[in-house]
């Protein structure tokens, strides 16, 4: 029997410019051409002023720790324990959940408000996801 | 919504509550609903009104045999009881209905006939959370909590000592799952759950239900127990996705729903006799008592550990035990509410003495929705 699996995204005509982003190397959000705001997650209007004239951009990749747990149990399928799951603010303004790569899964090393930036883990040929590792320098 | 005109006249849980083999999640809400209606002296066919969560109204009508003529099935989680009773309330003074019967049961260890809960792909969810090892509750309602102490310096003693307050109301209630005193240490060296919260801060698993009947003030008169009146009313919802809260220092929902039922009440923190604040993990009473606005948030960690929320002090706060030691059968909601018209009936097992104003503050999902609702026993 093969090993349990991550948890794959499926995505839908609102969301599939995100993953088209991610498959490239790109972290994309939205700007609300009419107020400015940028939003996440995806959709073709934006949620603070109901503008449907929205643009798809690259953001910078970077932003902080904002919070996390480290999962120890239960498990979820493809992960092994102990696991930090994170949500991270970027700094465009928008948080997203995440993981942290590159660091010790450790109350010590994830400290908040650590510096972060993007990196993208390739989980098939039709999906990567966003992950975050510590900002060098 | 003018207050005072709706009251409880019925109430009641399960016949068993904890670990329930022989009875499917449908049958426990038809126990609880008998129970209510042998509580408030009514035959099935009285009942008009009828709502629930998760199961539909529908299905438990049925089940029943009741034939309403006003329904509400809204599913937000574990204060759908909550806003059950908001809306019921609405819809008593309307006129489109005379008694309500609100009905909860979950058959949340045994499973039986029970759906299990599961996260489409292609949901925002399924797509923005669950690929990076959310796994259940207790992987997702702590998320925010590390950033609340750090903003306003809670300490993990401080979130132990949630636990331990709770248990020495839990250890005053026969009904309770968990009874046996511990302590700040015990909690701090129970098995890591998600950090920073261990086994003792996470609610039990159980199974249960309970239902409560509603009616006009006015008939409430005629009932054979002491009416509970519905002073004030507040819901809200705020997000499905944690991780997509405005901010982890407070709840919107929490901070819409809870000032809302005050409000309409009319009362001041001061005039708060008995709280009860649904406390899926230890976090989810300082949330509201910093969201309902009892104090400022770097005090409500403190507030607890010293005590002012024990048996006897000034706050009485869960004193069934709460979910993490009463019983948490999945949506608890129900279960507060009826410990406050306990309270509000003079008859809780640790009854705090001359209460006249009990709050019961209920949360839905990660922080994902919220009811509040106050109640009296004077008119």
């Amino acid at each position: 029997m093969a090993e349990p699996q991550r948890a794959r995204p499926k995505p839908t005509p609102e969301t599939q410019h995100f993953w088209d982003g991610t498959k490239a190397g790109e972290l994309r959000l939205q700007r609300c051409d009419a107020c400015a705001h940028v939003y996440f997650p995806p959709r073709p209007f934006c949620p603070s002023c109901a503008s449907r004239k929205v643009s798809i951009f690259k953001a910078s990749g970077k932003g902080f720790l904002y919070s996390y747990v480290i999962n120890h149990r239960p498990a979820a399928p493809g992960f092994t324990p102990p696991y930090a799951i994170a949500v991270v603010e970027l700094d465009e303004g928008p948080r997203m959940m995440s993981n942290i790569i590159d660091c010790p899964q450790t109350p010590e090393a994830l400290a908040l408000d650590m510096k972060l930036e993007v990196a993208f883990q390739q989980l098939d040929d039709k999906i990567t996801l966003p992950v975050f590792r510590p900002a060098k320098g | 919504m003018r207050k005072n005109q709706v009251a409880v006249v019925g109430a009641a849980e399960t016949t068993e509550l904890g670990i329930i083999p022989n009875a499917s999640q449908l049958q426990l809400h038809a126990d609880a609903a008998l129970n209510a209606i042998a509580d408030a002296g009514l035959k099935l066919s009285d009942i008009d009104g009828f709502a629930t969560a998760v199961e539909t109204p529908q299905q438990v009508c049925h089940y029943l045999g009741i034939k309403p003529t006003w329904v509400d099935g809204t599913s937000v989680g574990g204060c759908s009881f909550m806003l059950h009773v908001r809306h019921a309330a609405a819809a008593i003074e309307a006129g489109l209905c005379k008694t309500v019967l609100i009905t909860h049961a979950e058959s949340g260890k045994s499973m039986i006939g029970k759906a299990p809960r599961s996260i489409p792909a292609d949901s925002l969810q399924g797509q923005f959370e669950a690929p990076h090892g959310v796994y259940g509750p207790p992987s997702m309602f702590p998320i925010p909590v590390l950033r609340f102490m750090k903003t306003y310096g809670i300490t993990h003693e401080q979130l132990a000592s949630v636990a331990v307050v709770q248990r020495e109301w839990a250890a005053r209630n026969p009904r309770a799952m968990m009874k046996d005193p511990i302590t700040v240490a015990d909690v701090l060296n129970s098995r890591m759950i998600a950090y920073p919260f261990r086994l003792l801060q996470c609610c039990l698993v159980t199974d249960g239900g309970g239902a409560l009947i509603l009616t006009s003030a006015d008939r409430a008169r005629d009932f054979p127990r002491k009416p509970v009146y519905i002073m004030g009313t507040g819901e809200s919802v705020e997000t499905p996705m944690v991780s997509q809260m405005e901010t982890f220092n407070s709840s919107r929902a929490f901070k819409t729903a809870g000032p809302l039922a005050f409000r309409e009440a009319g009362i001041a923190h001061k005039d708060v006799d008995h709280l009860m604040i649904y406390d899926a993990f230890a976090h989810l009473p300082l949330f509201g008592l910093g969201d309902l606005g009892f104090m400022p948030y770097e005090e409500t960690g403190k507030f607890i550990a010293d005590g002012n929320t024990r048996p006897g002090a000034k706050l009485p706060l869960n004193t069934n035990g709460g979910g993490l030691s009463y019983m948490h059968s999945g949506m608890y909601g129900m279960y507060a509410l009826q410990e406050s018209v306990r309270q509000m009936r003079g008859i809780a097992p640790a009854q705090v003495a001359n209460a006249k104003i009990s709050v019961c503050h209920g949360v839905g999902g990660m922080f994902a929705a919220s009811g509040t609702i106050v109640f009296t026993n004077e008119r």
